[in-house]
This record gives structure tokens, C-alpha cells and sequence, in this order.
């Protein structure tokens, strides 16, 4: 993770660095900088009782489920939300430019490398003070996760969600099967399942991001977190016979896979898990949100993903955490300040989870009480992990994960014979990526 | 600009042709009378300077910072991050980037199965149409109904034409089970043919279009000629009806070559360019766009496309200004 940090690049005076950047928007970039300033600004500036926010919750349930806390935030404080939001996937492309033109005084944003990355650019401010107050409702491992890389505190958690092997329950009892705990019962299931005329295990690559789960999954049982983590930075090698391994053990179950999974987006691969075709799917928990019968959502059940080394255990969890950053520049600080720090309260975690029920609150102070099982026991799992990771693009660079992960992984689902050339060409392609700034 | 609204009173006052010279005959030197008044001059000015800036600005200066991007490293976040890496990223992109030559190669194909394939067929159906059959209007629509459409549209049906599990081709010849499963948007080997079936229903109607309007510029006593000579159909054609076409051909070729260079967005709405159907202008914007991207990276691939398409484009238009200065 240290190349990230701005100690390599020379720094002139803010003043000129300002400067260039107004021309470079102006000229270089073309309409981009203009355009999303002028969806950014909102033409409130520094009304004392306005905190503008970004949002990149388009999807209906949680963009609802948000609008509920801002306007609790509302009803308490008498500071108004006025929220920008922009559609999910264009906000994650833009949040280079958005953030560097006038961006909203807060914005929802993940945590992990991919929230660091931005604070070591100097385009999030620090909410120290803020932790100061919201400190007490997180768990050590949150905590960990909301600061920079210079220690500071720079992202408000709010909701999380595991990643593990989905399965129905009925289908597990129709057919006598049981939650395999090691790699050895999980292929001996596979077998069976194969022989049961079930697809073992349901897949859709067509997005390209769902290997990777598949790998850190298998990375970090083979080889523990402080690997899986040292590998993410770009500082372990793709050719060391440790990831070797990981390729090994994802290639004795590959073929237990659904076929096909390159041309398949996860909603179809998830569809045959609700059609009971497919055994078991490793997905995180908003596989649930295609679960649209309720009796089929009761049946949906899940488990950690089987201990492959003894040494390591099941004690990583795959868990992202979504959540809030302050701005460079707020207009409103002060506001945004009081905004944050209520967002990082077990009552706002439980106005969300009212609303959206396929994840868990971030905070160990929040009522589970009306948790589902399935809630339940993600939180469980999150809570009892010894360390969280949070996914190969929220963990690594984004530029290497998706121009040369997402590829790669394609090609080896495609082609397992070909691990040896895909890994070196990986390792060749990381090399540069890390070594720029 | 901020001084233009000033001067406009002040031309305002002196319009010259007309009753100007009545008020104040003796200010107006008459022998050399100005053609344009300052209005005049301050509208063309503008009307030329406004368009000339924008051009430059968002034409020339993008391409040629482009260009300079190329030869660096840049995330995109300040100025002060782009570094000077020289030949980096071309040497990276030829040796070590393993979409690089599928990329180029699947825009040669693109290129190559558009000019053999929907171009010809577009030329049969303009040929069949010319010939005042029956319903022709209604062929003709329904031909050119695909061009009307966004290419992004395009890649939405055909998706659900493809889809493997649930798709049409799938369900119909049962191929969609384990065992006996075609991957039509995931196998490398398919993919790119399935989705240049998609471009190609579209290329034909574009084509037979351009030809038609061709067809109907040729000189019906050129046929009746033919037929005197007792020359047939396909005589007529090969030996008159194509040769008269040339001009049409010309724009059909350039037509294409655009066609395969730009192809994105079909391919972007159908798989995101992945495995097997890898196209420059995808590596181009998945290189740029994005929260942390490699814009010196992405704009080297976005200079080599440059590049293919200046060795097309130059001696076209070399061709035909030679053309213009013999006519």
C-alpha cells in the first residue's frame, strides 16, 4: 500500500495544484468536470442548515431505506439533507472527477484500500473528532477498517454483509446431505450432488467480479489473511507457489462449477438456486434479494466457506462494509460533522436495516432483535471473525483488479489448464500497475 | 467577448448602404465603399471564430493531449501525478498485455465479415428492391428497421436472443442443459461470431440503403441498352448496372471501415468485451474510465486506434482530392 501514499510524487503548493486542476478541467477532460459539478453543487452553498450528500444508492430498496435516516436526521437536528444521487455504477466510474471538482459535503462510499486510496490523494477530510463520539458503537475490527492509511479516521460504517456458500435447506435434507466444514467434505459433496443430477455449485461470471470471490475465498483458507492482504497490495508475488496452490484446489472443483459461467450474470446463476437445480453458491448475502417468494427465502440458508488449512481455520470473513466519507472541502462542516456522527449510531444502522434486510448493521450496539435467522447468523459470523477482508476490488487497486483480475480470472475459468501463463502474465501486468503512482 | 455587447450600439449607428450617408453624407468616403460594415465583419468573426475555438479546443487539443498522455503515467487526480514514462506503456501494451492483440485482431475480423458478409446481401436485397416488386416498400422498411435502432438496443435483444440459460436459440434446440450446453455470450470461440450476426442484420439494411439510392441514380437507358445488346440479368449487372455503382462503392468501403474501427457499443451492452470479444475502443474506455484509472495506459491503446485509423483515412482522402483536381 505504499505506493499509494503521495510521498513519491513531489507536491508543489496547493495554491498552483488548485490552479491546474481548474484548467485541466476546463481543457483536458473536456465537458466531464463541468458536468458533474453541476449536479455536485446543488446551488445551496454554505447554508448552515443544508449538509448536501452524495449517493450512489439508486436501487429502490436502499435509496429508500437511506431517505428514512436522513430525514430522522432531519426531524432531530433540523439540519436538511439535500440529496444528490446519481445512479450506481456511473457514481463509482466519476468519483475520480466528482470528488476533484465540488463534490457534496458527504458521500456514501466503501471501505478498505479503495477508501484509503482517496484519503492519501487528500480528497476526504479526517473525522477523528467525529470517531471521537461514534467510537464505542464499533467493533476493533471496524475500526480498523474506517481509517487511512495515516492513521486517521476517514469512513463512517454503516452496513456490512458476508460473503459464503448459500444452500437450501430443503434440498440439503431431501437428500441427507451435511454442511461440509473441511476442502475434503466439500469436494466428496460436489461428487454427490454431481451424481444427484443437482449442478454442485451455481456460477455467473458474465460481470466479471464473482471469481474473485471465489479466489479470495480459497486464497485466504489456503493461505491465511496476512498473505491474502500482502498479495492484494501488490507486494507478494502472483507467481509464488502459494498462489500456485490456490489455483490447484480452485481447479479440483472448478468442474463442479456451472458450466457456461463466462455468458451467466449472478442473478441467472443465483435463479438456479432458487429453482433447486443448483446445490450450493458462494455469493454474498444479497443473493437474497432474488429470493422474491417468501417461503424460498425461509429456506435459504448458508455456511462459512470450508476450512482448507488447519493453521488458518475459518477465521477470515469476507465482509464489505458500505458507508459515508466527509469531502475535501465541505461547505456545511460543521453540519456534515452532526450528520456523520448520527450516522454512526445504532438508531441510524436500524432505520436502515428496517428498510433492507439482506445486510447487517455495522455497529455491535444495534438492535438484532428483529433480525431474520439469516441476519442473525451473518452477524454472527462477522462478529466472531478473527479478521475481515472486504473484496479483491475494495482490497487492491481498482485500476489492476479490473483491467487485469477481472480478464485473467475470465480466461482461467475458461482455460484452468493455462494457470502457469495467466499467472505470470498477472504478475508481469502488477508490476507496472504498482510501480505507477 | 464581454466588449461585444458595447460595440453593438455603437454599429448600430453608422448602418452604411442606407440612409447613413443622408444624415452624415460628408463622413462617408464614397470611391471606396467597405463591403462590410463592423456588424458585419463582428458576425462573421464570430461565426468562424466560435467554432474555429471549439474545434481546436475539442478536437485538436484532446487528440494531441492524448497523444502526450500517452507517454505517461497518470491516475487522473492532479496535475502534478502525471509522470513521464517515455515508450512504457507501448512496450507494456505489445508484450505484456495479454487483450492487447485479441483487440486488434477482432477489429480486423469486424471489418473483414462486415465487407464480405451484410455488405454484398445489402447490395442483392437493393438490387431485388430496384426492381419494383411487389410490397418493396414494405421490404424495405423492414430491412432498414435495424439501422433506425440504437446499437445499444441491438445488444439488449440479441442478448436475449443468445442467453444461454433462457435465451431463444438456447430453449428452442435445448441446449441449455449440462452436458450438451453452447455458450453463445461466454465461449470465446462463438461469442464474437454470435455478435457479428448481430452487427451484420444491421450493416445489411444500412448497406442495401446506400446502394439503393445508387441504384436509382443509374440511367435506366443504360439497361435498355444492355437488354438491346441481348445481354442477361446478371450480364447487365456485372458489366453495367456495378460498374456505374463505383462512387456508391467508395462510400460503402468508408462506411465500413468506420463501422469496424468504432464498433463499441454492441459489444459493450453484450459482454463488456470479455474473453473472445475484446475490442480497442473497450480496452480504451476500461482503461480511462473508472475510479482510479490509467489514463496515460488507455490513452497509448486510444493512439494506436488513432493510428489504424489515419493509414485508412489518409489515402482515402489523398484519393479523393486527387479526384477533385482532375475534375
Amino acid at each position: 500500500m505504499h505506493d499509494l501514499s503521495p510521498s513519491g510524487v513531489p507536491f508543489p503548493a496547493p495554491s498552483r495544484r488548485t490552479l491546474l486542476r481548474g484548467i485541466g478541467g476546463a481543457t483536458l477532460l473536456g465537458a466531464g468536470i463541468p458536468l458533474l459539478s453541476a449536479c455536485g453543487g446543488s446551488g445551496t452553498a454554505a447554508d448552515p442548515k443544508t449538509v448536501s450528500l452524495g449517493s450512489n444508492s439508486s436501487d429502490a430498496v436502499p435509496k429508500k431505506a437511506f431517505a428514512e435516516i436522513y430525514a430522522a436526521f432531519t426531524k432531530k437536528s433540523g439540519i436538511k439533507v439535500d440529496v444528490n444521487t446519481k445512479d450506481h455504477n456511473t457514481f463509482q466510474e466519476q468519483i475520480n472527477s466528482y470528488l476533484q471538482g465540488t463534490p457534496d459535503d458527504v458521500f456514501t462510499w466503501f471501505a478498505g484500500y479503495r477508501m484509503q486510496f482517496f484519503a492519501s490523494k487528500e480528497l476526504a477530510t479526517p473525522i477523528d473528532d467525529v470517531w471521537q463520539k461514534i467510537g464505542g458503537n464499533f467493533p476493533e475490527a471496524m475500526k480498523k477498517l474506517s481509517k487511512g492509511e495515516d492513521g486517521k479516521y476517514y469512513f463512517v460504517p454503516l452496513y456490512t454483509y458476508p460473503w459464503a456458500v448459500f444452500y437450501r435447506k430443503s434440498v440439503f435434507a431431501q437428500h441427507g446431505y451435511e454442511v461440509p466444514t473441511t476442502w475434503d467434505a466439500l469436494v466428496a459433496l460436489c461428487k454427490r450432488m454431481q451424481k444427484d443430477g443437482l449442478v454442485p455449485i451455481a456460477f455467473g461470471d458474465k460481470d466479471a467480479w464473482p471469481a474473485m470471490g471465489t479466489f479470495d475465498q480459497i486464497n485466504f483458507r489456503t493461505n491465511g489473511y496476512d498473505f491474502h492482504v500482502e498479495l492484494m497490495a501488490g507486494k507478494a508475488s502472483w507467481t509464488d507457489a502459494k498462489v500456485r496452490k490456490v489455483f490447484d484446489h480452485w481447479t479440483e472443483i472448478l468442474p463442479y462449477h456451472q458450466e457456461g459461467a463466462v455468458g451467466r450474470t449472478w442473478q441467472d446463476a443465483a435463479q438456479t438456486l432458487v429453482a433447486k437445480k443448483a446445490g450450493m453458491y458462494l455469493l454474498g448475502t444479497f443473493v437474497g434479494q432474488q429470493f422474491t417468494n417468501k417461503a424460498d427465502l425461509d429456506d435459504l440458508d448458508f455456511f462459512a466457506f470450508p476450512e482448507i488449512d488447519p493453521q488458518f481455520g475459518q477465521d477470515t470473513v469476507e465482509a464489505p462494509t458500505d458507508g459515508f466519507m466527509l469531502s475535501k472541502a465541505p461547505k456545511n462542516k460543521a453540519g456534515a460533522a452532526k450528520l456523520l456522527e448520527f450516522l454512526g449510531t445504532p438508531e441510524a444502522e436500524q432505520i436502515y436495516l428496517k428498510s433492507d434486510p439482506n445486510v447487517v448493521a455495522a455497529s455491535t450496539k444495534a438492535d438484532t432483535s428483529s433480525y431474520t435467522p439469516l441476519q442473525k447468523k451473518a452477524y454472527e459470523m462477522i462478529s466472531g471473525a478473527k479478521s475481515l477482508t472486504q473484496f479483491m476490488d475494495r482490497d487492491s487497486r481498482p485500476d489492476f483488479t479490473s483491467t487485469v483480475m477481472q480478464p485473467a480470472l475470465q480466461n482461467f475459468v475458461r482455460n484452468p489448464k493455462n494457470v502457469d501463463s495467466i499467472l505470470s502474465s498477472i504478475e508481469r501486468q502488477k508490476k507496472t500497475i504498482f510501480a505507477s503512482s | 467577448m464581454t466588449a461585444t455587447p458595447a460595440k453593438v450600439p455603437e454599429t448600430a449607428d453608422e448602418p452604411a448602404p442606407g440612409p447613413a450617408p443622408a444624415s452624415k453624407p460628408a463622413k462617408v468616403p464614397h470611391g471606396h465603399k467597405r463591403l462590410l460594415t463592423r456588424r458585419d465583419r463582428l458576425t462573421l468573426g464570430l461565426m468562424a471564430g466560435v467554432p474555429t475555438i471549439l474545434h481546436v479546443a475539442l478536437v485538436w487539443l484532446t487528440a494531441l493531449a492524448s497523444i502526450a498522455l500517452a507517454f505517461t503515467t497518470w491516475n487522473g487526480i492532479g496535475f502534478d501525478s502525471i509522470q513521464w514514462v517515455g515508450l512504457q506503456n507501448f512496450r507494456e501494451l505489445f508484450t505484456s498485455n495479454p487483450q492487447f492483440w485479441p483487440a486488434v485482431e477482432h477489429n480486423v475480423i469486424w471489418f473483414v465479415v462486415l465487407i464480405v458478409l451484410p455488405t454484398p446481401f445489402g447490395l442483392f436485397l437493393a438490387v431485388q428492391l430496384d426492381k419494383q416488386i411487389r410490397f418493396s416498400r414494405v421490404y424495405q422498411t423492414a430491412f432498414f428497421l435495424p439501422v433506425v435502432v440504437s446499437m445499444a438496443v441491438i445488444g439488449f435483444v440479441w442478448q436475449l436472443v443468445y442467453n444461454p440459460d433462457t435465451g431463444l436459440i438456447n430453449s428452442l434446440i435445448g441446449a441449455n442443459k449440462p452436458g450438451h450446453y453452447i455458450d453463445w455470450i461466454g465461449d470465446p470461440d462463438l461469442n464474437l461470431w454470435a455478435i457479428l450476426v448481430a452487427a451484420s442484420w444491421r450493416h445489411a439494411g444500412y448497406m442495401m440503403i446506400l446502394y439503393l439510392a445508387g441504384l436509382k441514380s443509374v440511367d435506366p437507358a443504360l439497361r435498355e441498352a444492355s437488354a438491346l445488346d441481348g445481354a442477361n440479368e446478371w450480364q447487365t449487372f456485372k458489366n453495367v448496372v456495378f460498374p456505374t455503382l463505383r462512387p456508391t462503392n467508395t462510400v460503402v468501403l468508408v462506411v465500413t471501415i468506420i463501422e469496424a474501427l468504432r464498433a463499441f457499443d454492441l459489444v459493450f451492452v453484450f459482454n463488456k468485451g470479455a474473453q473472445g470479444t475484446e475490442l480497442l475502443s473497450i480496452l480504451v474506455t476500461n482503461n480511462i474510465i473508472g475510479e482510479s484509472s490509467r489514463i496515460g495506459y488507455g490513452s497509448a491503446i486510444a493512439v494506436v486506434l488513432l493510428v489504424i485509423s489515419l493509414a485508412v483515412i489518409i489515402p482515402y482522402l489523398i484519393a479523393t482530392f486527387r479526384k477533385e483536381r482532375r475534375a
